[in-house]
């Protein structure tokens, strides 16, 4: 426009100028009054005492009632379903005494054809001059599309309610089925040995608590047990399938042949005929052996052999601890046919056999992988509690485990065997 | 247990004063008294709480069970009364707190000595010979409201509390209210209220006894007013020149007038 200025103005502009005249004259034509009433809310003037003075033909229309019945006639509260009328009472009422103002409330309005229609209702306080409240003034609005959204996100809600509860049942379904598994994967007690005493401890690093470590202590004749432990490679519920195969295979296997290095040959045939042909192959490392107790002597005889698995720590009652090596045993289940090598020891009263899988050898005690507990500071745990019985060297050693903190990301499994010295008394009066 | 913190009870006006109980009803919380409070700070100990589920009560005491009849209520009122070692204190219960008062006085007797009723009902539902106000299908639909429009009830408030920019001080004031808590607490308080039958209980007020009735009420009309006032032996009944359910907001000057009298005359 500004550049225009001086000229005259051509044809089209003088088009335009008409058509926008003819807006304003509607404009024009739109008077407050023609506002008020038409307007796409619903008025509403009220009394203090709710008496309604004015009311819109917007309001009317949607109420489907005449002026001269509402005016003078009603109050607000008439226009309202039950609920409505108590929620007006109890708390827009108050809260509008308090603050002067409400705003979007939710509340229905009665239809004389019976239906119910959802608004949204504010309204403002009118004062006179010297501040005493005269009028309310309510403006109502059409909340029918707001309510249908508002039950489509309740449904949501509920839905997603229901959801979460059946999630929570069939998780609670799921860890007692756990709770199940895990106790054939791993005994509950371990039975009495006649001269042997025995203690073990299970940390599991997988939150299904479905861990890939076992250990197992059983009768196999009238004088010899049969023990185990081990770890096989991975975790979760795999790897539990495959430590219920070795740990039922090797009580099995020993009931047939107690030879450790025959029973852990039984089990390497299994689990490669179970596994090295399904394209998932899997593999265990196990310390498999026999405890013989001689009753004359109070000396325990081991025999074991081992595939693939650190070596166990024999600690003396003499205060020393060393490795009983079982080299160039292979893991089990990789190969057709594998070697395991024999070991054999003889504890005497106050010695133990302690037997271990690598989560604690390997747990982290620096920042990275860098630095581990290691081989040398396990041997060193050993010596260092010598001559304790079972149930105490556990404790310790479950004391280390905890002291690794995140530090112990594996699941670890411990078994000591151990036998007792005989008590002072006894002692004296033989 | 913390009672003072649970029912965030405040202890106001005159400390050598009698002490007067203010106790809301269903709805806000003892901000519905802030006009009243003025009237009596002088001369009154005055004692205000939140129910348990209202107000800034500590919500984690909130008990389905317990406040499934107007004894848990009453509870609430007895263990307050204890906690200040009330002796023969006023209670000024609004609308359902006024028979909740009569229960506590029953419950805990000496501490409570006179009753101030604001707007009381003892029965909200027609009965035979019994004008309540409200039909049982009345009831049905509120109750029935209450249950599906969930989000209606309990994010209406919300605006109301964001839109005090300009007195900032009421928004912060009214932001934990009962309109802006719960609405499954509310639920039951309105579910309690709303089937409570106490009509039985009226006989057994046996101290003063100011029955406050507005002369154009939904939920407490005439018809109750007048029927509480006779069963009360010895009460006395007077009809506020006022509309609605609130009185102390809607009519304060005469609600003032009518309590502090009352409370002088004891």
């Amino acid at each position: 426009m500004m550049c225009r200025t001086g000229q005259q103005p051509d044809p089209h502009d003088a088009d335009d100028e008409k058509i926008s005249n003819a807006a304003f004259a509607a404009l024009l034509e739109d008077s407050a009054e023609e506002l008020y009433e038409s307007a796409p809310c619903g008025y509403l003037s009220t009394l203090m005492d709710g008496t309604i003075a004015k009311v819109n033909t917007t309001l009317l229309t949607w109420l489907g009632m005449e002026r001269e019945a509402v005016v003078g006639r009603m109050r607000f509260t008439d226009l309202l379903t039950v609920g409505g009328k108590l929620y007006l009472e109890t708390h827009f009422a108050p809260l509008l005494r308090m603050q002067g103002e409400i705003s979007a409330i939710a509340l229905e309005i009665k239809q004389t054809d019976g239906g119910r229609m959802p608004v949204l209702v504010s309204s403002a306080i009118k004062h006179g001059s010297t501040g005493e409240p005269m009028l309310i003034r309510t403006t109502v609005f059409d909340a029918r599309d707001r309510r249908a959204y508002e039950e489509e996100l309740l449904r949501g809600r509920k839905a997603a309610e229901e959801a979460r509860k059946q999630a929570e049942a069939d998780r609670a379904r799921l860890q007692d089925a756990l709770a199940v598994l895990q106790q054939s994967l791993l005994p509950d007690t371990l039975p009495k040995v006649p001269g042997v005493e025995t203690a073990a401890y299970y940390h599991t690093a997988h939150p299904d608590r479905l861990g890939g470590d076992f250990y197992d202590v059983f009768p196999i004749d009238g004088k010899r047990f049969g023990f185990f432990l081990g770890d096989v490679c991975g975790k979760g519920p795999q790897a539990a399938a495959l430590t219920s195969l070795t740990r039922y295979t090797l009580r099995a296997a020993a009931l047939h042949d107690p030879d450790p290095v025959s029973a852990l040959t039984t089990l390497n045939t299994v689990l490669h005929e179970r596994y090295a042909g399904s394209g998932d192959p899997r593999y265990c490392t196990v310390v498999f052996g026999t405890l013989e107790p001689d009753p004359d002597s109070g000396q325990v005889a081991v025999h074991l052999a081992a595939g693939g698995h650190p070596p166990v720590i024999t600690v003396r009652a003499d205060g020393t601890a060393g490795y009983l090596p079982t080299p160039g045993g292979l893991l089990v289940g990789v190969l057709p046919f594998a070697r395991f090598t024999a070991a054999t020891t003889v504890l005497a009263p106050g010695d133990m056999l302690l037997l271990y899988t690598d989560g604690i050898t390997e747990a982290r005690t620096g920042e990275d992988r860098t630095s581990l507990y290691g081989d040398e500071a396990l041997l060193a745990f050993a010596a260092d509690h010598a001559g304790k019985p079972p149930p105490a060297a556990i404790q310790a050693l479950t004391g280390l485990l905890n002291s690794f903190g995140d530090g112990l990301d594996d699941d670890t499994a411990l078994l000591a065997l151990g036998v007792p010295t005989p008590d002072p008394l006894t002692r004296s009066s033989q | 247990m913390d009672i003072a913190r649970r029912n965030n009870v405040t202890v106001t006006g005159n400390p050598q004063g009698r002490a007067v109980v203010l106790a809301h009803g269903f709805g806000c919380d003892q901000n519905m008294w802030r006009l009243t409070l003025p009237a009596l700070a002088e001369d009154y100990r005055v004692v205000l709480f939140d129910y348990v589920g209202s107000g800034r009560s500590d919500a984690a005491a909130f008990s389905e069970d317990r406040y499934a009849s107007l004894t848990g209520y009453a509870q609430d009122v007895v263990e307050v009364c204890e906690a200040l070692d009330l002796r023969d204190a006023v209670f000024v219960g609004h609308s359902v707190s006024a028979m909740i008062g009569v229960l506590a006085a029953g419950m805990a007797p000496g501490r409570i000595g006179a009753h101030v009723m604001v707007a009381p009902s003892p029965r909200y539902i027609d009965d035979d010979g019994y004008h309540g106000g409200f039909s049982t299908e009345d009831i049905d639909e509120l109750l029935a409201s209450l249950e599906s429009n969930y989000l209606g009830w309990s994010a209406a408030m919300a605006p109301v509390i964001m839109g005090n920019g300009d007195r900032p001080e009421l928004g912060e004031e009214l932001k934990n209210s009962f309109c802006a808590t719960d609405p499954d607490m509310a639920r039951v308080f309105a579910r309690t209220t709303f089937l409570s039958d106490s009509r039985d209980d009226l006989k057994s007020v046996r101290v003063s006894t100011l029955v406050l009735e507005c002369t154009q009420d939904v939920i407490a009309p005439r018809e109750v007013g007048a029927f509480v006032h006779q069963a009360i032996p010895g009460s006395t009944l007077i009809t506020l020149e006022a509309t609605g359910h609130c009185p102390h907001l809607s009519a304060p000057g005469a609600t003032n007038k009518a309590i502090t009298e009352f409370l002088a005359a004891l």
